[in-house]
């Protein structure tokens, strides 16, 4: 007996809804990163980047909330002693294994998280203002720009954000099982943004970026 | 009457509204006009209405006293069925084509109100009334006297049917905030604006302006509201500048977190935005705050000062020179102050209806009296008005002179009012700042505050026009200067605007009279002078108290015209100062704030998210019916056709014992614990030991409090010498990982362990009872299911149906089990390989609620059912799982006296002995039906609690899990459950109810 191999994210059945909302991308576009690497990582970077960098082709950030790239990867800030570690589909077993062998000897944590978020990527003038409504941190194009990275909330869900272009487009990481609703959530944002549009929402979309 | 033309008290030319523009609405019924600019409030003065609301207690006939946010009297209710608002003010309301309103609180009409007979038993409608009067008979209260009250004195009427607009919110970061586009506002705004600093502006009105629009004024030789236009499109157009009008900031909260409502489109009518979010609350963090809120002007307290016809001297001014309305023919002023002189003055300039200005002081402004001598007005000076006269609008005033007696009558058909201001203070209050008394203007002004803001203009008393201004501009400049930018702050301008006031509160208390009539200190709530003064007599010395028991200031105008009256009377009455009396405390929100706006978009399916595992839409498909646990949905059980949840649970149990029974598992908490401590780690936080757990098996932990309390449990792997993989129970996943963190953080920071949440990495599917083993050996031929290979607590890696998994055999109900884990974007994948894999042997889906059942059979415990945070593991039966020789969290707790103790309560199994009786969860249990020979009132006491109960197919009977004193030593004892009128007996037993050997759980190899 076997089951499809064929994998299933976590917001499958929106491509059509989303592909709605994306009308005018100039406005609002969104769309989900399905099944790319996410690794979470946990190092004494000060004394063992080089070994992460060795592996990953990417330097770990020190700054807080902001994220680097190298090779393959981009690696997000977490905390003081963690990253999450962004790569294409399918490199998260050789990616782990390496890393674990890299770090031998040294206190790491190397846990694959793949299949546990997933990602939104939003883009265009409304971008900023849709998350505005639910994320209480500064995301004026000046205070929210690459290479920034911030752990929040969006509503009522813990999200992770990644500035990836000024422009803007903004990475939104979610848990799976809260993705329904910050996908649900951010469409009516949109739509709120949308059907203002003759009432407000280029001015404040204009002063936010 | 034609009704809709009549416009009777409009001022030929005057006014800043749209001629060109009608609007039809309707008041009451009647079918009016008014224009484009207009309130509610001003189109109805337009047509000579005046009588618009009566009053709270004695429906008193009421007008508008105010033409702002002050307004204690015009509430009506807007619009008719799910759009239907009560109590607003009409004076803020904005004219639409078709607006409908109608007053509150009166029946059945305005005119002519029954309930005005109250005003007839006004001497014991006094302070206190409530309290003193229907204190008897006691059960009376809630049946009669509460019903009757509320139908009596309520406002208006909330909406019976879903709000059909919908509701935003925005978070906004600035580096300057400023509140208030008036005079001061627009002047400190362009100062920040043009510095090109992150700038927000905040106005309640349509537009800026502010004082400028209610009275002619002159600013760089352009009419005022010409220079607000060009400051706010100055404004406007800057792209770091955030203008946003019809905006009110209701509170100032810390950290300069200021939150408004911004009310998009109510001045377009109901339903004719669709789409458009009708209100946005505002949330403003700023890095400074430039309060420029004006000021309010306050009435006199004379006999019957609530009539129609009674207004304020500004708003008496705003009507005429903004909207063109005219409020009489003959209007008198009633002035104390050099601001209200003028403001009559104006007023007069434009309507030509003010006759004669009465003033309590000797000596006004020689400019002022002039200049109304040039415009006709006659001045009384030492004189107030003592009290008016009329029915349903003023028709005259007895005029009395300060020294000596005699009243004198004057007809007249409007009074206005100025017994001076009172800066805006309540947003500065609530930031909090601190407030002082000055004497000389008879005023409460900012003092100091705790958080970085700067005050400006009237709020600052800098009451007139060009010290507003200048005010305005010195506090953006001294605003910039704190954020670093090179401006020279200057100082501090140090000469406040005089206002010649001559403080008059209360006319009889001045005048030394008992004068007629009823002297109104908070109109909304109808707290007169006589309340207060009985108060003061009965003892109320704190103005706290005093608000508190005569209500002063605590309808929803939150006393803005009232506050500052009551207190001075209060102080007056007990001889103080009023600096030592002091304000009560102001309180968000400034304006009332409706829930909708409050609720934003967090409604309906966005109210609060949804969790759903990967296997969701099988579920959906399959019919199950969900439980929320937490904020997560799970299948509660899977009903055929026609089977209610008894059935259906019956059919499940029954399945998952005799043949096979499959659960989503997937919501419990999964942490990944790694690091060369973490069997140490382990050893600290679970009771039990965990240094020689063997990689590749699995043990059942209990984690306790400090306190020795059972925290929570579950079963946690060895992945390998330096990795675990713990699991916890669905509710605690987040709180436990805090727990660990906190523990790794603060006490053990030596210990070298990381810990991360793997929850939703993986996809969990248990697949339980007999026919287990025969299932998975058709998902996994490769893998070796025998006892011999694959025992009891362990896991083993593998492929099933084709996906790569991690197979744990762990078992929450005593059979043969299986939990299959796998990535979860294979979750659904591999449950419907399991459903195809399970057809021939019977297995079922089954829900929370068997699992509950099954667990409850075998007496596995579930966190915050059997326990409560006062149970102990020894409580519950765990004393197995307690090490004796290493220390954890909560060890030292077990040997206080009371967790030490024999005759704890512990866990026990029950069985009534009518076999279908159910016994309702948290059920007290008694010894003996016997009721007490001291007092047969009483029953024997409890002796604990029923935490669990079900009934059972398996047992063919109800049964129970409790926790009875000493419940260990009572086995075969019956106890009774107390239920509603009787008693039931049960009896009690060892909690296993099932397989108490454990024979069930390796099934047949």
């Amino acid at each position: 007996m076997t089951a499809s191999t064929d994998r299933v994210s976590p917001l499958e059945n929106w491509t059509a809804r989303f592909a709605a909302a994306s009308a005018t991308p100039v406005q609002f576009s969104i769309r989900e990163v399905a099944f790319a690497t996410h690794i979470n990582l946990r190092v004494d970077a000060a004394a063992f980047g080089a070994k992460v960098r060795a592996v990953l082709g990417c330097d770990l950030p020190v700054v807080a909330n902001t994220w680097t790239t190298g090779g393959e990867c981009s690696a997000i800030w977490l905390g003081p002693d963690e990253w999450l570690v962004v790569a294409p589909d399918g490199r998260n077993e050789s990616f782990c294994a390496d890393l674990r062998t890299a770090l031998s000897g040294v206190h790491h944590a190397v846990t694959d998280l793949s299949a546990n978020r997933t990602m939104l990527e939003i883009a265009g003038s409304d971008a900023r203002v849709a998350l505005a409504k639910g994320c209480p941190l500064d995301l004026h194009g000046s205070a929210f720009k690459p290479p920034q990275s911030a752990q929040s909330l969006l509503a009522k869900s813990q999200v992770l954000l990644q500035c990836v272009d000024a422009n803007p487009v903004i990475r939104v990481f979610v848990r799976n099982s809260f993705a329904a609703y910050v996908a649900e959530w951010l469409l009516d944002a949109a739509a709120e943004l949308a059907a203002s549009r003759n009432l407000d929402t280029p001015r404040i979309a204009n002063r936010l970026a | 009457m034609s009704g809709t033309a009549a416009n009777i008290a409009r001022i030929e030319g005057a006014g800043k509204i749209d001629r060109t523009r009608p609007l039809a609405f309707t008041f009451n019924g009647r079918k009016l006009q008014g224009y484009a600019g207009d309130t509610l409030a001003s189109a109805l003065l337009a047509n000579g209405i005046h009588l618009v609301a009566r009053s709270f207690k004695y429906h008193r006939p009421r007008g508008m006293l105010t033409a702002g946010n002050e307004e204690p009297n015009a509430l009506v209710q807007l619009e008719r069925g799910p759009y239907t608002e009560p109590n607003l003010r009409a004076t803020e309301i904005e004219l639409y084509e078709g607006l409908d309103a109608s007053s509150v609180n009166c029946f059945p009409n305005v005119q002519f109100d029954l309930r005005a007979i109250n005003g007839l038993a006004s001497s014991i409608l006094v302070a206190g009334f409530y309290n003193k009067t229907f204190m008897w008979p006691k059960g009376f209260w809630k049946k009669v006297y509460e019903p009757a009250l509320r139908a009596a004195a309520g406002l208006g009427v909330a909406p019976d049917s879903p709000d059909p607009d919908t509701y935003d919110r925005m978070h906004w970061h600035c580096d300057v905030l400023v509140v208030g586009a008036g005079p001061a506002g627009l002047s400190a705004s362009l100062q920040a604006g043009r510095r090109g600093v992150r700038t927000v502006i905040v106005e309640e009105a349509p537009e800026a302006g502010g004082s400028l629009l209610q009275r002619p004024a002159t600013i760089d030789g352009v009419a005022g509201t010409e220079w607000a236009s060009k400051a706010f499109a100055e404004l406007d157009a800057m792209p770091n500048v955030l203008f946003l009008c019809r905006t009110s900031v209701f509170g100032y909260y810390d950290h300069n977190y200021l939150m408004a409502v911004e009310h998009r489109t109510d001045h377009l009518g109901p339903g004719r935005s669709p789409g458009v979010a009708r209100k946005r609350l505002w949330h403003f963090r700023a890095k400074r705050v430039v309060l420029a809120t004006g000021a309010h002007e306050r009435p006199i307290v004379f006999g019957n000062n609530d009539l129609p016809g009674i207004v304020l001297a500004n708003a008496a001014c705003t009507y005429a020179t903004r909207y063109g309305v005219s409020l009489g023919k003959c209007g008198v002023a009633f002035v104390n102050n050099d601001h209200g002189f003028a403001l009559a003055l104006e007023t007069q300039a434009v309507a030509r209806n003010i006759a004669m200005i009465i003033d309590p002081r000797p000596d006004p402004d020689d400019a002022l009296v002039k200049r109304a001598a040039a415009l006709g007005v006659r001045v009384l000076c030492n004189s107030v008005i003592a009290t008016a006269h009329g029915w349903n609008r003023v028709s005259s005033v007895d005029i009395c002179p300060t020294r000596g007696t005699g009243l004198a009558r004057l007809e007249c058909d409007h009074v206005l009012v100025s017994g001076g201001l009172n800066p805006a203070v309540h947003l500065y209050s609530q930031a909090p700042g601190k407030l002082r008394y000055d004497a000389n203007l008879a005023c409460f002004l900012p003092d100091q505050c705790i958080q970085t803001v700067e005050v400006a203009g009237a709020l600052n008393a800098r009451f007139s026009l060009d010290s507003a201004l200048e005010d305005g501009a010195l506090a953006g400049k001294r605003t910039l200067h704190t954020l670093g930018q090179a401006v020279d702050a200057g100082a501090p301008a140090e000469a406040k605007d005089e206002l010649h006031i001559l403080p008059v509160w209360s006319v009889q208390a001045q005048l030394g009279l008992k004068l007629p009539g009823k002297h109104f200190v908070d109109y909304q709530n109808d707290v007169t002078e006589a309340d207060i003064l009985l108060a003061s007599r009965e003892g109320f010395r704190s103005v706290e108290h005093t608000k508190r028991y005569t209500t002063t200031g605590m309808a929803t105008d939150q006393g803005k015209t009232s506050n500052v009256i009551g207190l001075a009377i209060l102080a007056a009455s007990l001889g103080k100062p009023i600096p030592e009396v002091g304000t009560t405390t102001f309180r968000p929100p400034f304006t009332p704030v409706t829930f909708g706006a409050i609720a934003g978009r967090d409604r309906g399916s966005l109210s609060d998210p949804v969790r759903t595992t990967p296997m969701h839409a099988w579920h959906v498909d399959n019919g199950a019916v969900f439980e929320d646990v937490g904020q997560w949905k799970r299948p509660w059980y899977f009903p055929k056709p026609g089977e209610d949840l008894h059935a259906a649970v019956a059919r499940e149990t029954k399945a998952l014992r005799t043949t096979a029974g499959v659960m989503d598992a997937t919501t419990l908490g999964k942490i990944d614990i790694q690091g060369a401590d973490a069997a140490e780690f382990l050893n600290r936080v679970y009771t039990n030991a965990w240094t020689k757990l063997a990689v590749g098996s699995c043990r059942y932990g209990v984690m306790c409090r400090p306190d020795g309390m059972v925290m929570d449990d579950g079963v946690t792997a060895r992945l390998a010498d330096d990795r675990f993989l713990m699991t916890t129970t669905t509710g605690n996943a987040a709180r436990v990982l805090d727990w660990l963190e906190e523990w790794l953080q603060t006490e053990w920071p030596e210990l070298e362990v990381y810990c991360t949440t793997v929850t939703e990495q993986w996809a969990t599917t248990a697949v339980v009872g007999p026919n287990a083993r025969k299932i998975l050996k058709a998902l996994a031929p490769d893998m070796d299911f025998s006892n011999a290979a694959f025992p009891f607590m362990t896991f083993r890696e593998g492929v099933v149906a084709g996906l790569a998994a991690r197979v744990f055999r762990i078992s929450f109900n005593g059979e043969l089990s299986y939990e299959i884990n796998v990535p979860s974007w294979h979750g659904l994948a591999l449950w419907r390989a399991v459903i195809e894999a399970g057809k021939p042997h019977g297995l079922t889906p089954y829900g929370t609620e068997t699992m509950h059942v099954a667990r409850a059979e075998k007496g596995y415990i579930i966190i915050g059912q059997e326990t409560d945070g006062t149970v102990t593991p020894q409580d519950v039966g765990l004393e197995w799982a307690v090490s004796k020789q290493k220390d954890f969290i909560g060890k030292r707790s077990f040997s206080r006296s009371d967790t030490a103790r024999a005759g704890r309560k512990q866990l026990v199994g029950l069985l009534p002995q009518d076999k279908a009786f159910v016994a309702p969860e948290g059920s007290h249990l008694v010894a003996s039906p016997e009721r007490s020979t001291f007092d047969p009132r009483l029953g024997s006491p409890s002796i604990g609690h029923i935490t669990s109960s079900y009934y059972s197919p398996n047992l063919e009977s109800a049964f129970a899990l409790a926790l009875i004193a000493n419940g260990r030593a009572m086995h075969g004892k019956t106890v009774y459950c107390s239920q509603g009128s009787g008693l039931k007996p049960m009896t009690v037993t060892d909690p296993v109810f099932i397989d108490k050997e454990g024979k069930r759980r390796d099934g047949i190899d």
